[in-house]
């Protein structure tokens, strides 16, 4: 039996907190009619380090440190269609709260300040593994193009279904109403 | 500070705010005149007298510093013993202000926004003040400044650092110029005061209003709408308690227009005339001039005018002695929000709130001030008020085209010789406008402020009236050596910095839309971010509450259609760009962490 070669789709959380990719779980045994027509490359849900040619990327959090930029580059560069999802991906949500706070004094309190600290020698990281901080969290739209906006805190698990079957239908996704009402 | 001086400065704090309240009466509805009031006789508002305000009128502290927050004009933070304010708009742009600006805060020793470390000074922008036409200007504490050059800008700083207190200043620094170039039937009249009234009160308040009708007196602050049907609806409407309300919108803020400026400052008895004639057509009894905040130095001129006509029993119980005919004039003054020239905000503002726009229905000529029926009219039309009283509304209607009578006011500025305040009939042509005004090499026209339309040379046969060019009277001109992109630019930063922040499309619409010409601004263009700009246009005009949004799309569409080499000119790339340097964005982190390693920066991608 022949059959369409299956789709591929690669997933990541970028400054975000994993709820996207939770609520993406969420469509539960729909899971099972997902895997029939797409694959997972890189993912959470994979392991796979490195995105290959995909057909969707699927982008979580916003942009806030060095790394986070060559992962949603190396996305962009490999996938056909690049969706945002969630606050943080479309508008750096809440961990764009510390754009209102001086970069250095966010390290300093968190890395220099504290009973628990050894105010002597607590020192800012600096190891060169470590990515490097952008003084304000990003949402992904303003480092590359965005071809999708899919919105929530997170979307429920019910729009991101409707969203990846338009999709993958071939059609513009489409979400009513009531799958884009938050309160 | 010793105790003793500690406990003086908070005696002076709590005295200025109790004289405030007193002068106002304890009334809450009367909350922005008192913070006004506080304010000039503290710079700013501690927060010790937010809370003392607060609790006297029984408002929460909240709802006060609501208030204090909206408008640009008041400081919830100290802004210096000077505050120096550069109009900004596009004109005064092109004259050089920006350069000026720089130049005071060089010779000053600070940085735009900020105050200066010994707490005497500040230097800021603001929205146009009304002073197109004799720029470039600057408000000094409130008090307006016109013809700004680098001499003048140097005698400037020197009273600062002087502390010269401004009543010492040279006075030619505070002319403002009436600057009218072309008269016909409003800026030519000679009528008394109170003639126009007697004849009304003589023939009653319904024959009034059918004069009017007949004139087909039309609103002049640019949407047009029928004077005559406002009165009737207003008229009409039940008055409870309160009674009917006239009210005068001064609130002269698209940015390019100041012919209410000078019918204020040379024809305020028509102005005031007008109101009262209002008041005897609907019933009123109650009257505001809403005087922006950037005409201050226009307030006591205008009380003293007030106070002539109560004199002369133009104002007050029994007007000409017509029993039952009681109507007076109280001046409210803004305090730098453009939205407030929009009526439902601008009531909002005289009950002492934040200047939201209401949702309408209900309009405001039924459920207006305090609820009352409440009719909103523009300077103009209600100083035409007073002709069309005297002479007719046949002879009215005879002037201007069939569908917009009488004349209207332009305010004419940028490229051009004369720049200046032209009364025309309606039904000419930009081009006749450009001619009369001396303009050459015209690339562009704004018509109708930020909010109006761009127009291109094809266009310049279009004629000013209501049934083909709308406009509220600002007509900026821009000759071929203007970037018609810096133009839109200008008007997009100016709506951003004025919505309100009720409605999400407009507050986030136009931070974004801004951010876009910012980023074309910055050479990160691609035909990419156009398709955005297009995106944001649509959602503007289509999802926002009330007019500023839909109208803040507006430039930026005309500018496409019209002058669209001045955006393909800033396309420097074929693939997206990031809107700012990233690698810029870690040197904040570079610096805090002391590295510089390969991984500490992004390598140059190239499109």
């Amino acid at each position: 039996m022949t059959s369409a070669p299956k789709l591929r789709i690669a997933t990541t959380s970028l400054a975000g907190c994993f709820g996207c990719h939770t609520s993406f779980l969420d469509i539960d045994e729909r899971l099972l009619d997902l895997v029939e027509v797409v694959e997972f490359d890189r993912s959470p849900f994979t392991d796979i380090k490195h995105c290959g040619p995909c057909d969707i990327g699927i982008i979580e959090g916003g942009v806030c440190n060095a790394e986070n930029v060559h992962v949603l580059r190396e996305f962009r560069d490999n996938c056909k269609v690049l969706v945002a999802i969630g606050a943080c991906a479309i508008n750096g949500g809440l961990p764009a709260e510390r754009n209102h706070l001086d970069l250095q004094d966010i390290l300093i309190e968190v890395y220099q300040t504290g009973p628990s600290l050894d105010a002597e020698h607590a020192q800012i990281p600096n190891d060169p593994e470590l990515p490097l901080l952008l003084d304000k969290v990003r949402p992904i739209r303003e480092v590359v193009q965005v071809d999708y906006f899919l919105d929530g805190c997170p979307p429920s698990g019910d729009a991101i279904w409707k969203f990846l079957t338009d999709l993958l239908a071939g059609k513009t996704p489409s979400l009513p109403y009531p799958l884009r009402h938050f309160d | 500070m010793s105790q003793l001086a500690q406990t003086c400065a908070i005696t002076d704090l709590d005295q200025a705010v109790d004289e405030a309240l007193a002068r106002h009466g304890g009334d809450s509805t009367r909350l922005l005149q008192i913070l006004i009031r506080a304010q000039e006789r503290l710079d700013w508002l501690p927060p010790r007298a937010v809370t003392r305000i607060a609790a006297a009128l029984g408002l929460s502290r909240a709802r006060v510093e609501g208030v204090v927050g909206f408008y640009s004009f008041l400081h919830a933070r100290s802004v210096g013993r000077y505050r120096v304010l550069f109009a900004d708009n596009i004109v005064e742009e092109m004259q050089g202000a920006p350069a000026l600006m720089r130049r005071l805060c060089e010779r000053l020793w600070i940085e735009p926004g900020k105050v200066s470390e010994d707490g005497l000074v500040s230097v800021d922008a603001t929205s146009c003040i009304g002073m197109g036409d004799q720029g470039p200007s600057a408000l000094v504490n409130g008090v307006t400044i016109t013809g700004l050059d680098e001499e003048r800008i140097d005698a400037i700083s020197e009273l600062i650092r002087e502390q010269i207190s401004l009543e010492s200043w040279p006075r030619e620094f505070f002319a403002v110029d009436d600057n009218i170039r072309r008269r016909d039937i409003l800026l030519n009249d000679r009528l008394a005061p109170g003639e126009a009234l007697r004849r009304a009160v003589a023939i009653g308040g319904g024959a009034l209003l059918a004069q009017v009708k007949t004139a087909n007196l039309r609103g002049r602050g640019g949407a047009g709408f029928s004077t005559a049907q406002k009165w009737e609806f207003c008229r009409e409407a039940p008055a409870q308690g309160g009674g009917r309300v006239v009210v005068c919108n001064a609130d002269e803020g698209e940015p390019g227009t100041f012919k209410d400026r000078v019918l204020l400052t040379s024809f305020a008895d028509h102005v005031f005339e007008g109101m009262t004639l209002a008041a005897l057509a609907i019933g009123a009894s109650k009257g505001f001039l809403y005087l922006r905040g950037e005409y201050r130095y226009l307030r006591d001129h205008l009380e003293q005018v007030l106070e002539r006509r109560r004199a002369e029993r133009l104002l007050g119980n029994g007007i000409l002695g017509a029993p039952g005919f009681d109507f007076d004039i109280d001046i409210h003054l803004g305090a730098g929000a453009y939205i407030c020239g929009e009526e439902s905000a601008l009531i909002e503002s005289l009950e002492g709130k934040r200047g939201t726009p209401r949702i309408r229905p209900p309009f405001p000529v039924t459920h207006g001030y305090l609820g009352q029926p409440t009719s909103v009219n523009n300077v103009e039309t209600l100083a035409l008020v007073p002709i069309i009283a005297a002479r007719g509304g046949e002879w009215f209607a005879q002037i201007g085209t069939k569908l917009s009578t009488g004349t209207k006011l332009l305010s004419v500025s940028g490229d051009c010789a004369a720049p200046g305040v032209y009364e025309f009939p309606f039904g000419v042509t930009i081009a006749e406008v450009l001619e009369a005004c001396g303009a050459m090499d015209t690339q562009g026209v704004q018509l109708g402020g930020a909010a109006g339309m761009t127009l291109a040379p094809h266009e310049f046969g279009r004629r000013v009236a209501f049934e083909d060019a709308p406009t509220a009277g600002a007509l900026m001109v821009f000759d071929g050596s203007r970037d018609m992109f810096a133009v839109a630019r200008n008007f997009v930063r100016f709506f951003a910095h004025e919505s309100c922040g009720f409605c999400t499309p407009c507050r986030v619409g136009t931070a974004l839309l801004r951010d876009c010409l910012d980023k074309l601004q910055q050479g990160n263009g691609s035909p990419l971010d156009l398709v955005e700009i297009e995106r944001l246009d649509r959602v503007l005009q289509t999802t926002s509450h009330c007019g500023l949004g839909q109208a803040a799309a507006n430039p930026v569409l005309d500018g496409f259609r019209n002058f669209r080499a001045a955006y393909d000119r800033r396309m420097l790339h074929r693939e997206f760009q990031p809107a700012f340097n990233l690698d810029a964005a870690l040197a904040r982190a570079r610096q805090l962490t002391g590295r510089d390693d390969a991984s500490a920066h992004f390598p140059e991608r190239r499109s």
